[in-house]
């Protein structure tokens, strides 16, 4: 009984929704201490470094799959539990004055949610999957003056650097021309003789974020519909973050104070994510 | 006070001849309406109007017509028991209205409270939640211990009190979007868990209720705390919350 | 027919008791042969319902509402009697005893309220025991409170809100046994006739009002706990739905019908403000612990008011008449309901009336004076010794709002009057019937194997019921009188086995409920069920209400008998009878009323004496008291039904007998 109450019941899908989102609350918040190092000018290097730690870090690759799990998790039972309750009205009113009694994101978490899921797919798409399986991933470089000529570098991981020039993309490239390094994995230099790993690049996520939001033709329209999803984001921590505790069964007196941080937090974090791109595309140089 | 006076109106109702018919909004005027009426006295005045028409009256639940017993039922204007707060349908005046205004009555809509003719709606669905568990074991022999025997801190008598005072009405089931039944269900549980008596079978109770609740095809609560706002007992969503730890301790057990 | 009440000899505390050890019962095992019908589901039904399946008895339990939680003792505000004596000021069983004799001016049998009051304690227990949540003192204890008619503070109660509390108490014991299949629930069932087969109750003929089936059920015994008659007057503070169908149905299968013209009107509802008005809503007479009941002294000042053209909150202190006060200065504004509802109507009559409705009924419930004694106190509990007015008056609104706050808004919600800044109008309307059909002190009525419980018998508050005694009354018979009693009936059954719904018994029954629905779908008059029903209620109030006398009532009977016929004749009823038919079921129930309207005037014609709730203005003192006659009126009126014309009715009567009381003036002075 207990244990099939804890999987199936109404309140047992609840806790579920309760507890992803607020795990997916955390994750926000680390997310967003990742992303505002993009607002520090000249970060380059520590913002690849950090991307660097977070895809390698096994304790964050445990986290990560658990983010990825309660997201489908949320979203699965939000799918479902929306399914169910619209079951329980068959017949729907001729006239409904819903705003009398409820908020407005309250009603429309499912849809909010959906968007959200869009929004967290095509920037999976955008970032993350470039990030993990781009072949073609940039590798961070440094541009300096030697001799009065400038001159590209790889960032090595080592500390070291690696010319450009002197850096094939793949194997072949390296054979045809005859260069002495070539990339390979994604990330590695390799010696084109002797075949063995020399160095590491950093891939470079902010070369690629910063392309994002100041592409040419669609960087504009990527920072709007960016801004517009933190706004979607914003309106559903409004009722899903104080909701959670309810559903977790905490109202007490507390309950004001959480109510306060939730609207606090759900305005506060899509707000400094929405300030990122906006600064990226009409500010940085 | 403002003084009684006559408007005319005009009703959209909800008229199904039975629970297979297909039913439909119809409309009607009323004239000479006084401020003063209940509701429930202008669904009267309609009525005696529509027989001496030789057409059927409204049907419609109702009983006390004071607010207690939980039986009248309408959706009116898109709220739950009409556009004023903790009330019943019953104890809804009409000088909430204007002259001319058009008045939308529905019934309950739910898929756990099916439709038995026009505005009356079958909620036996909620007696059925309570008979899986809404009571505390105790033989009616009289021969229990004093009554004060065990004493009990007011606060939780008071909190108890509160989550009793549900009339049953069926209000949040249909207020609610998803059309769920937890303020009901949450203000059973927290009346019984509240007190020393009902704590014996606590674990029980919660699981027994909610999953009856389940089978009888409520929908999930999202917290939009919309049943608490047209509740006319005020009970509040402490009562959900409550529940939903009282299920969490009984499912661990 | 001689009317034999059953008393069992012994001193009054040891009857009941002993009594009790010499029941015949029914063994564990034959209980579940047994079938047992339960018609109504209020305190007294759903306690008995419960009690009985818990026994292990099959019990059918029946309720025209869509949930047996709904029965109109949920309505029930101030609270509940027993003489458990935790407040310490010198209750006891006999003393609840003496105040209910006393309470019901000396009309109700011994015997029957001593047991009830044996059986008070015993019910707060159980209560307690099922989850009621009463109210509590900061102690963890049980609150009290004072009522009417009572020097003792002795009622358990839950905010305004008692009835409900005990209601859902009683329903939570019967939830249990039909979730254990003990007891079969048919909910949106209304009985229509009872079934006799050997001259024993067997069985009713019930109404399916969502399909319109008419359904047999067979049983080896019949409770009847219906509630009271007091939409006979269409304006009461019942519920709408309620009715006297079962009890008359039976009445008119052989049960006789007690003192059916003891009818409670209670002093503090709100007056009636239109035509269109359908109830009246009761202010819970806790209400009269913290108000002062009051008109102007002068009849301009009464005009003026009415007129719209002062208000109440003008009216200086010394032109105020509190005439609860001046005329019963020992209980004030807590004497009992009929003396104080007559009190009122006294003043009314006299053109002190303040309502501008079209009789000027209406009296003044003022908190002013509560709110300055209850703000000082509180601004001294605070400490502050030196409160300003207005510190005083927001305190004293503060606390009347912690005791009342529910009843005040209810009261404004129908209003649109704020009471905590004007005086409530407040007048008297018809609450509670004391009358009843007859019963043993078994509870058995004149029918063997047909009990009746609660309000629907006559028994226990004889001729002014006082108040929080009947929710004690419900649940005392309910979960502590008929368990008892009705095994010792049905000791006698544990062989016969099943009843056959095929008998011609119960084709006949079927058919007189039949016939009756059919003549009226087809009857094709022109007016409507309400339209009787408020002129029932009309000759009700004006000639057997508060006030009657020889000419009214005859009038009223006569008055009656045409409308009845009027009624036959010319009522329309729209739709069919396989559906859920509203106005069917209203038509049904107001031929039942008309009947009975006609015999309540009657036993208020031939009872020549003031008693109670019945005043008849020529048996009245000097100060307008009422004049009781016990020298020939000591008596239960019990009628028997002799056919359709109710004038044929013979009266039977069972005398009183005084043994442990000694019979006084009731004197509230």
């Amino acid at each position: 009984m207990a244990k099939s109450a804890l999987l199936k019941s109404s309140i047992a899908k609840k806790y579920w929704m309760a507890l992803t989102g607020l795990f997916l609350c955390l994750f926000l918040t680390g997310h967003l201490a990742g992303n505002l190092q993009l607002l520090v000018p000249n970060n380059a290097l520590n913002f690849n470094k950090y991307a660097l730690f977070m895809t390698s870090n096994p304790a964050v690759k445990l986290l990560s799959y658990l983010t990825y799990l309660s997201i489908l998790f949320h979203a699965v039972d939000g799918f479902m539990l929306t399914i169910q309750n619209k079951k329980a009205r068959p017949i729907g009113y001729a006239k409904q004055n819903a705003a009398a009694n409820s908020s407005f994101s309250s009603r429309n978490m499912a849809i909010l949610g959906t968007l959200i899921l869009v929004f967290i797919v095509t920037h999976m798409v955008n970032f993350w999957a470039r990030m993990h399986f781009d072949k073609n991933m940039p590798l961070q470089t440094i541009t300096v003056e030697v001799m009065g000529q400038k001159q590209e570098l790889y960032m090595m991981v080592n500390g070291g650097y690696m010319p450009t020039n002197q850096v094939a993309k793949t194997a072949e490239e390296a054979k045809k021309n005859g260069a002495p390094t070539y990339i390979a994995n994604k990330t590695d230099f390799m010696n084109t003789q002797a075949n063995v790993k020399v160095g590491e690049g950093y891939k470079d996520l902010y070369k690629i974020t910063v392309d994002f939001f100041k592409h040419p033709k669609f960087g504009l329209i990527a920072t709007i519909l960016y801004v517009l999803s933190m706004f979607v984001l914003a309106f559903h921590l409004l009722h899903g973050f104080q909701s959670a505790f309810q559903s977790l069964g905490i109202n007490n007196k507390l309950t004001p104070a959480i109510k306060a941080f939730g609207k606090f937090f759900a305005i506060v974090v899509p707000l400094l994510f929405a300030i990122i791109p906006v600064y990226i595309h009409f500010i940085l140089k | 006070m403002s003084a009684a006076k006559n408007i005319n109106i005009t009703l959209k109702i909800w008229r199904q001849k039975n629970s297979k018919a297909k039913g439909s909004l119809e409309t009607y005027t009323l004239n000479e309406v006084s401020t003063a009426s209940s509701f429930l006295e202008m669904l009267d005045q309609l009525n005696e109007q529509l027989v001496n028409e030789r057409k059927e009256p409204v049907a419609f639940d109702h009983d006390c017509r004071e607010g207690i017993c939980g039986m009248c039922s309408l959706f009116i204007n898109g709220r739950a028991h009409g556009p004023d707060t903790g009330i019943t349908t019953c104890q809804l005046h009409m000088r909430m209205f204007k002259d001319g205004d058009t008045i939308y009555v529905e019934p309950w809509r739910s898929k756990a409270f099916p439709v038995i003719k026009d505005l009356v709606v079958d909620r036996s669905s909620f007696d059925r939640i309570q008979q899986a568990g809404g009571f505390v074991s105790v033989n009616t022999s009289g021969k229990t211990m004093d009554a004060n025997a065990i004493p009990i801190p007011k606060h939780d008598a008071d909190k108890s009190f509160e989550a009793a005072a549900c009339i049953g009405c069926g209000a949040c089931v249909a207020t609610c979007k998803n059309g769920s039944a937890m303020l009901f269900v949450g203000a059973k549980v927290s009346q019984y868990a509240l007190l020393p008596q009902g704590k014996v079978e606590a674990t029980q109770r919660v699981l027994n209720m909610v999953r009856q609740m389940d089978e009888e095809g409520f929908g999930n609560c999202t917290n939009t705390g919309a049943c608490e706002i047209e509740c006319p007992k005020g009970i509040s969503l402490e009562n959900i919350a409550r529940m939903n730890r009282e299920y969490l301790k009984a499912s661990m057990k | 027919m001689k009317l034999d009440s059953k008393i069992p000899e012994g001193h009054i505390s040891e009857k009941w008791t002993k009594y009790k050890d010499h029941l015949k019962l029914v063994a564990p095992n034959n209980r579940p042969k047994i079938d047992i019908i339960v018609v109504g589901t209020g305190l007294a039904g759903a306690s008995a319902a419960a009690s009985l399946g818990e026994m292990g008895y099959n019990v059918k339990a029946f309720c025209f509402q869509d949930s047996p939680r709904r029965a109109h003792s949920i309505a029930a505000q101030g609270g509940i009697n027993a003489a458990k004596n935790y407040q310490n000021d010198g209750d006891s069983i006999y003393r609840l005893f003496y105040d209910t004799i006393k309470g019901g001016d000396y009309r109700a049998r011994e015997a029957n309220v001593h047991r009830l009051a044996e059986v008070s304690g015993n019910i707060i227990d159980q209560c307690v025991a099922q989850g009621v949540p009463f109210a509590r003192e900061y102690g963890g204890l049980l609150d009290n409170r004072s009522f009417g008619g009572t020097q003792v503070q002795r009622t358990f109660y839950a905010a305004g809100q008692t009835g409900q509390q005990l209601l859902l108490g009683a329903y939570s014991a019967l939830s249990r046994q039909i979730g254990l299949g003990r007891v079969q629930m048919y909910n949106r069932h209304e009985m229509l006739d009872l079934v006799k087969v050997d001259g024993k109750a067997r069985g009713i003929i019930a109404r399916n009002l969502v399909t319109g089936e008419l359904e047999r059920h067979s049983a080896h015994a019949v409770i009847i706990a219906s509630g009271g008659y007091g939409n006979v007057y269409f304006l009461s503070t019942n519920a709408m739905g309620s009715n006297v169908t079962a009890g008359w149905k039976i009445h008119k299968q052989g049960a006789l019908f007690a003192n059916p013209c003891f009818v409670q009107i209670h002093p503090t509802c709100i007056p009636v403000h239109g035509v269109n008005q359908s109830k009246l809503t009761l202010m819970s007479e806790s209400l009269r612990n913290s108000g002062r009941i009051w008109v102007p002294k002068k009849k301009e000042d009464a005009e003026a008011i009415r007129a719209g053209k002062l208000k109440p909150t003008q009216i200086a202190e010394e032109d105020r008449d509190y005439f609860l006060e001046r005329r019963y200065p020992a209980f004030g504004n807590l004497v009992p309901r009929d003396v104080a509802s007559r009190a009122a109507k006294e003043r009314c009559d006299a053109g002190y009336g303040i309502e501008a409705n079209d009789t000027n009924e209406g009296v003044y419930l003022d908190f002013s004076t509560e709110i300055q004694n209850k703000g000082k106190q509180a601004a001294y509990a605070k400490g502050n010794h030196n409160p300003t007015p207005e510190e005083i008056t927001a305190l004293g609104k503060q606390w009347l709002e912690e005791k009342y706050g529910n009843l005040f808004t209810m009261y404004q919600k129908i209003t649109d009057e704020n009471p905590y800044e004007t005086p409530m109008k407040i007048y008297p309307a018809v609450h509670y019937t004391m009358g009843g059909v007859w019963v043993d002190y078994n509870l058995q009525s004149t029918i063997p194997g047909c009990f009746v419980a609660g309000e629907a018998n006559f028994s226990d508050h004889g001729a002014n019921r006082l108040g929080a005694s009947a929710l004690m009354q419900g649940l005392a018979d309910g979960y502590f009188v008929l368990p008892y009693t009705v095994s010792n009936y049905l000791a006698d059954d544990i062989r016969t086995g099943k009843i056959s719904t095929s008998s011609a018994e119960f084709d006949e029954a079927e058919k007189r409920v039949k016939d009756q629905i059919n003549k009226f779908l087809s009857n094709n008059g022109s007016k409507s069920v309400d339209y009787f029903h408020k002129k029932l209620g009309n000759i009700m109030w004006n000639k057997v209400g508060m006030g009657r006398n020889a000419q009214g009532l005859s009038e009223a009977i006569s008055e009656i008998a045409a409308l009845r016929e009027e009624f036959h004749k010319d009522v329309f009823v729209p739709g069919s009878a396989d559906e859920l038919n509203p106005e069917l079921e209203k038509a049904l129930r107001v031929a039942d009323f008309m009947e009975l309207g006609q015999l309540m005037a009657m036993d208020g014609l031939q009872r020549n004496e003031s008693c109670g709730g019945h005043f008849r203005e020529e048996y009245q003192d000097s100060e307008g008291e009422t004049l009781r006659d016990d020298e020939n009126f000591s008596f239960v009126g019990a009628w028997e039904y002799k056919g359709e014309d109710i004038s044929k009715e013979e009266l039977h009567k069972e005398e009183l007998k005084y043994e442990f009381i000694k019979i006084a003036a009731r004197n509230y002075k």
